[in-house]
């Protein structure tokens, strides 16, 4: 046994260590809880490394404009251009200053304006693995965040908490495959659940090929999900497929446009109503009618006919209606096969030589055509 | 394969020595690769590609030559991965482990320093890597994750490219013994 052992000692231990793990992943999978103290660990481990690493980026940076940048300017011309690198970074710091106040302010503006309680936090790196769309932030347990809760910006839903340590948690965002909330369209109240497609983008699924959904059409969080409150903004709708069994529903998120740096962690969330679309005015301008124009215009064809009587077949009907009326016809009595008036006469030479009204059972003889200038 | 060739391959693997390392390096490379995978996607989204936690696994299992050595490599790293995604513990333990493993058992059978069978294993092994973490995903814990084959391909050599210069790079860090 033990020379069995020995031989496969290699293959043995592999899959132990296997076997070991599957008996952690089933653990986790069956019970739905986490090996929290591992995570904590790694966690707590990478946390200080991360804020470290940020610290040295941004101090190089800094170096980097200070020093490298004004070195070189400083052998072109060293009085004029000390005082344009001073000011340039004087400048750079108050833009980048203004750009955090700014962004500070619409995150805080929002804050008031928004009946849910929230915190804002900071994101400080992004979680392992090709597949997922996972970042950290810098607020953890201490800060009131727990597992669960829904992180936004002003333009939309982030994702959502999937655990909080004491000094930084992780944030699913929307864009991960695994990722799942329950939205509504805003136009046509259609549900569905909104999951990443592990790129930038999101899909809604579960929505009836009957369904109306329309391209640029807004969704909005529907508050059914236990995670996010109702009437957040999810994202707009760029394409719509009919698909088997649901309709497929492609969703740019307006989370976040561009780099994602400051979010909102929703601590205690109150459901909004999802804001109406403003709809297209129903009001009606008709342009006034064409001013006449041409000589058709000034001298009518018809005499008496109005000089705007409108389009070229309403002139044409009074037209045909004086030829009709100077030779005595009138219109809708004629039997069928009776003989029509001459059109082709032009309507003062009608009224000069009016035609005979034919006998009863009588045909009129045809009249000469005369060529239509 | 054939005894003599067997034997020459060997023999060939034992001229090159197993390699080992500084301490601070087995424990420091580790973390900065998953540091890296954190970090450094958050301001170069293009890096993203790179999984670099695996590349350290190749190696390391690779100049190891030790089979159990490489199953713990891979086991280490691939948990410290999996204690900073958000899928349960032991989905890249478990992937990453038989990569080490095999990785280790290449090692012990051929000269791994020559940079086209580099170039090869961290190529074949990454399509490995990408291919059995989505069976297990699918297989365990049922998430329907997309596969794209032309897209690992591709990937996979940009992966393998880095490698062979992250590679070379850790070379410095080898004691003979």
């Amino acid at each position: 046994m033990d020379s069995l052992l020995n031989r496969y000692r290699n293959v043995t231990v592999l899959l132990l260590v296997i076997f070991a793990q599957l008996i952690l992943l089933a653990y986790q999978v069956k019970s739905n809880q986490d090996v929290r103290l591992i995570r904590v660990w790694a966690v707590s481990a990478v946390t200080p490394l991360a804020r470290l690493i940020e610290s040295l980026r941004s101090g190089t940076v800094r170096l980097a404009e200070n020093y490298v940048f004004l070195h070189n300017l400083r052998q072109e011309n060293r009085e004029i251009r000390k005082e344009v690198g001073r000011l340039k970074i004087e400048n750079q710091y108050l833009k980048s200053q203004l750009e955090t106040a700014d962004r500070v302010k619409a995150l805080s503006a929002f804050q008031s304006n928004n009946p849910s309680r929230m915190a804002a936090a900071r994101v400080i790196g992004t979680g392992t693995g090709a597949n997922s769309r996972v970042v950290f932030i810098d607020r953890g347990s201490r800060g009131g965040v727990a597992a669960g809760m829904a992180v936004i910006t002003p333009d939309g839903i982030v994702g959502k908490v999937t655990a909080a340590y004491p000094t930084a948690s992780q944030v699913l965002l929307i864009t991960d495959p695994t990722f799942k909330a329950g939205v509504i369209s805003q136009q046509h109240r259609v549900h569905g659940t909104v999951r990443g497609l592990g790129y930038n983008s999101c899909d809604v699924y579960y929505i009836q090929n009957e369904e109306q959904v329309e391209p640029g059409e807004r969704f909005f969080t529907a508050g059914d999900d236990g995670v996010f409150p109702k009437g957040l903004p999810v994202g707009t709708v760029t394409a719509v497929r009919e698909g088997n069994p649901f309709k497929e529903v492609l969703l740019a998120p307006s989370g976040f446009q561009g780099a994602l740096e400051e979010v909102l962690v929703v601590l205690e969330g109150v459901h909004q109503p999802i804001p109406e679309q403003s709809v297209a005015s129903t009001e009606v301008h008709l342009q006034p009618p064409a001013p006449p124009s041409g000589q058709e215009e000034e001298a009518p064809a018809v005499p008496g006919a109005k000089p705007n009587a409108g389009t070229d077949a309403d002139r044409l009907r009074e037209r045909y209606k004086s030829i009709g009326e100077a030779q005595g016809h009138r219109f809708g009595e004629g039997q069928p096969g009776s003989k029509p008036p001459d059109f082709n006469l032009k309507p003062e030479d009608s009224a000069a030589k009016p035609a005979k009204p034919p006998a009863e059972g009588q045909t009129a003889p045809p009249a000469k055509p005369e060529p239509v200038p | 394969m054939s005894d003599t060739s067997d034997l020459r391959l060997l023999t060939s693997a034992r001229d090159t020595g197993v390699a080992r390392f500084r301490r601070w390096g087995l424990v420091t490379v580790p973390l900065a690769a998953v540091l890296f995978q954190v970090y450094v996607p958050r301001f170069f989204q293009v890096l993203q590609f790179l999984e670099m936690p695996l590349l350290v696994t190749v190696y390391f299992s690779l100049m190891r030559r030790d089979q159990i050595g490489g199953t713990f490599i891979g086991a280490s790293i691939g948990l410290l991965q999996d204690s900073l995604s958000h899928q349960p513990l032991g989905m890249f333990g478990i992937d990453k482990t038989l990569v080490g493993y095999f990785a280790a058992s290449v090692g012990m059978r051929i000269d791994v320093d020559h940079v086209v069978i580099r170039l090869l294993l961290a190529f074949f092994l990454y399509c490995f890597h990408q291919f059995f973490y989505w069976v297990l995903a699918r297989a365990l814990l049922g998430q329907q994750i997309p596969f794209d084959v032309q897209q690992m391909f591709f990937v996979g050599l940009l992966n393998a490219a880095v490698g062979i210069s992250l590679f070379h790079f850790l070379d410095k860090l080898k004691e003979r013994a």
